[in-house]
């Protein structure tokens, strides 16, 4: 088996180990596992509108694995994504609601917005990492904490003490009457391609620029890196940037897209968090990403529809979700299990 | 080698869903047909949940029961007559009510303000189908709005911890700081104040209606500051101040500290060995008022485009029994108070000045 067999088989693998998993989970509760993941799938792939809710959910999943994926090609952990993306949600709806422009300007100025929110809040880690090697990881956390509060507050004083923001102006929105149609009402909206577009250029800074070439150096070793005359310390925060930029994109998905509008949150969204394990799902590539992205966005959103169609209890669907997550993380395991198996083969 | 199995596993999948698939709606034909034996089933009803849960213990439950006792009243079967979907976050809004509305149910409930934006959407999609949301005001033609006058039920609560407290320094926890919750914290410190306005009020809210540990941590902070009667009205975060409550009981047996528990009777949350400490509970009859407008609607008088307000007059708002922990004479005074504000002689306050 070459590598590349190996990349693909094992998220295949811990899929359906994963799957497995969860069965025995749900036999064991008392649920029928054929029928939970009958409407498992039905959620998904069911007809037109979940194809359409999860196509929706996906596309906030692709920015954010993106963020963590192209921090992590430096060699920064950025857990902030949550943080990110909170603010970029509130700049977007901000900008939204609060200027009334022509589409074609307000639409990109409200992108914009987000983007640079986010990139802002990647910003601070990013010149603390670089300055005083204060470590990111510790940063990024406790950012998340200050972008909820701030954020919530934020939007009590725009709101003028309410609980939620305004709604954004439709000269803002990505939301499109014809997409929503298309899949019988449901609150699919033009972000996908907003993320699409993300993925080639994260693409393209990575593989065709010389800053991708150096920001890819500084991961994989930084004295080197160092010595051969590259700015370390410029790369590291320009990293973090970029990554909390595709994370406020991520937060304009949410904001432009499916809410339009941001109410006080009381906790995470989560798809910060989920962003990790896009991105180490999709091997920190662009594509992979993509691949990460739809197996979470399916997961999370099909997933609603277990307690609707086969009656199963929303925490015993959790804990099937999470078990699959689980093992397709653990896919080292199978890796190493599968390379075993490899060598043992060449040997005879 | 490795597809093969792969595809081999989908085309199980598949094959055992056409199989599945068809065993679904037999099971359905029967149920539809055995119910038609008792009364007329042809009309259903389904709520979505807020993030609370169904077992919150308070609100969503209570609207829950509501449902769960129309659907048994009509002889209705649980998932094709009547259900509920559970709603873990914001996202999750329009997706149950969808999936509620796709299952063809004659009526759905969305069960708190939060739901507002969604359930106005989806109702101007769906013109045909009708709806109803609770602690919210949605202007559709085909959404009933219900409102509870919680300011009412909550001044008699005050009326209570006033009466009964002995430190003179009573809490109040709240979940998110919105008109609904602050319609309970204007009528407790009414209620409070009516009886004794030297007494202070230690008004908190916690941000959240899911969230045990900061009810739990800030009734902490208050009994330790010398509260003794706390009143939440936070939903899943009011659970954290019974189980504050309990665990100081539990040390110390004499330990002055009760809890009035909202929107659905909350003694059992309260029962530790064999004291409690519940004093009551504010009853916000979501049940009642589900029943009502599920009945109106099955009866095609389905209040669309209304905005229905429940309060103390028409037995939406209540104070729950007290099993002893409040005494006679502070009950009558209590009475007093309730029948006032019932022929609207006090008036009390939505919100604080």
């Amino acid at each position: 088996m070459s590598n590349r067999v190996v990349s693909l088989l094992v998220p295949v693998i811990s899929i359906i180990l994963g799957l497995l998993v969860g069965a025995i989970v749900m036999l064991f509760s008392g649920y029928d596992p054929v029928n939970g993941y009958i409407a498992l799938w039905n959620g998904i792939f069911g007809d037109s509108y979940a194809i359409g809710e999860t196509i929706r959910q996906i596309s906030p999943y692709i920015l954010a694995g993106l963020a963590v994926a192209f921090a992590f090609r430096t060699g920064l952990f950025n857990i902030g994504v949550e943080g990110q993306l909170m603010v970029g949600w509130f700049a977007a709806v901000y900008v939204g609601a609060a200027f009334e422009l022509p589409m074609i300007i307000h639409l990109p100025i409200t992108l914009l917005a987000a983007a640079l929110a986010g990139a802002i809040w990647g910003l601070v880690p990013g010149i603390l990492k670089a300055t005083l090697r204060v470590h990111e990881v510790i940063v990024t956390i406790m950012m998340n904490y200050v972008a909820l509060h701030v954020v919530n507050a934020l939007i009590k004083t725009v709101s003028g003490g309410s609980y939620k923001t305004e709604k954004i102006q439709p000269t803002a929105s990505l939301r499109s009457d014809f997409l929503s149609n298309l899949t019988d009402y449901s609150t699919l909206h033009y972000g996908i391609f907003v993320a699409l577009a993300m993925v080639i250029v994260m693409w393209f800074i990575l593989e065709k620029t010389k800053t991708g070439f150096e920001l890819k150096s500084v991961g994989f070793n930084e004295n080197a890196s160092q010595y051969a005359g590259m700015n370390v310390k410029k790369n590291i925060v320009l990293s973090m940037v970029i990554s909390g930029a595709f994370a406020g994109l991520a937060g304009a998905m949410e904001g432009l897209g499916t809410f339009g509008s941001m109410t006080s949150q009381g906790g995470f969204t989560g798809i910060g968090f989920d962003g990790i394990a896009v991105a180490l799902l999709g091997a920190n590539t662009p594509l992979g990403v993509i691949f990460g992205a739809s197996l979470f966005g399916s997961l999370k959103y099909g997933a609603n529809n277990m307690p609707n169609a086969a009656n199963i209890p929303l925490e015993i669907v959790s804990i099937v979700v999470a078990l699959i997550i689980f093992f397709v993380a653990s896919g080292y395991i199978i890796r190493v299990g599968l390379q075993r198996l490899n060598k043992k083969k060449e040997a005879k | 080698m490795s597809k093969r199995k792969y595809g081999l596993a989908l085309s199980l999948v598949l094959a055992a869903g056409t199989l599945l698939g068809a065993c679904g709606t037999d099971k359905d034909k029967k149920d539809s047909t055995s119910s038609k034996g008792g009364n007329e089933s042809d009309f259903s009803v389904a709520m979505v949940t807020d993030v609370g849960g169904v077992d919150d213990k308070s609100f969503n439950q209570s609207a829950w029961e509501g449902i769960q006792k129309f659907g048994k009243d009509n002889g209705l079967a649980e998932g094709d007559g009547y259900a509920y979907l559970q709603s873990k976050g914001e996202a999750d809004y329009t997706t149950n009510l969808n999936a509620l509305v796709r299952r063809d149910f004659n009526l759905v409930f969305g069960v708190g303000f939060m739901m507002e934006d969604a359930i106005g959407t989806i109702a101007s999609q769906q013109t045909d189908k009708q709806f109803a949301i609770i602690d919210g005001v949605v202007d559709e033609p085909n959404v009933a709005s219900i409102l509870f006058k919680e300011q009412e039920g909550a001044f008699l609560a005050g009326v209570a911890a006033a009466l009964m407290t002995k430190s003179d320094k009573i809490g109040f926890v709240g979940g998110v700081d919105i008109p609904v919750i602050n319609r309970f914290e204007a009528g407790f410190v009414e209620g409070v104040a009516a009886v004794n306005p030297k007494i202070k009020v230690d008004v908190k809210y916690t941000g959240a209606f899911d969230k045990a540990e900061l009810g739990k941590a800030e009734a902490a902070r208050m009994y330790s500051s010398g509260v003794d009667i706390i009143f939440h009205a936070a939903g899943g975060t009011g659970n954290g101040v019974f189980s504050e409550a309990k665990e100081r009981k539990q040390a110390d047996k004499n330990a002055n500290v009760w809890v009035i528990g909202v929107d659905s009777d909350q003694y059992d949350e309260g029962q530790v060995g064999d004291v409690n400490v519940t004093l009551t509970s504010m009853l916000k009859r979501v049940d009642v008022a589900v029943q009502d407008i599920s009945a109106l609607a099955k009866d095609g008088k389905f209040p669309g485009g209304e905005t229905k307000v429940y309060g103390l007059h028409d037995d939406g708002i209540a104070l729950a029994d007290s099993r002893g922990a409040i005494p006679e004479d502070v009950l009558k005074k209590i009475d007093e108070y309730a029948k006032k504000i019932a022929d609207g002689e006090i008036v009390v306050s939505e919100s604080l000045k």
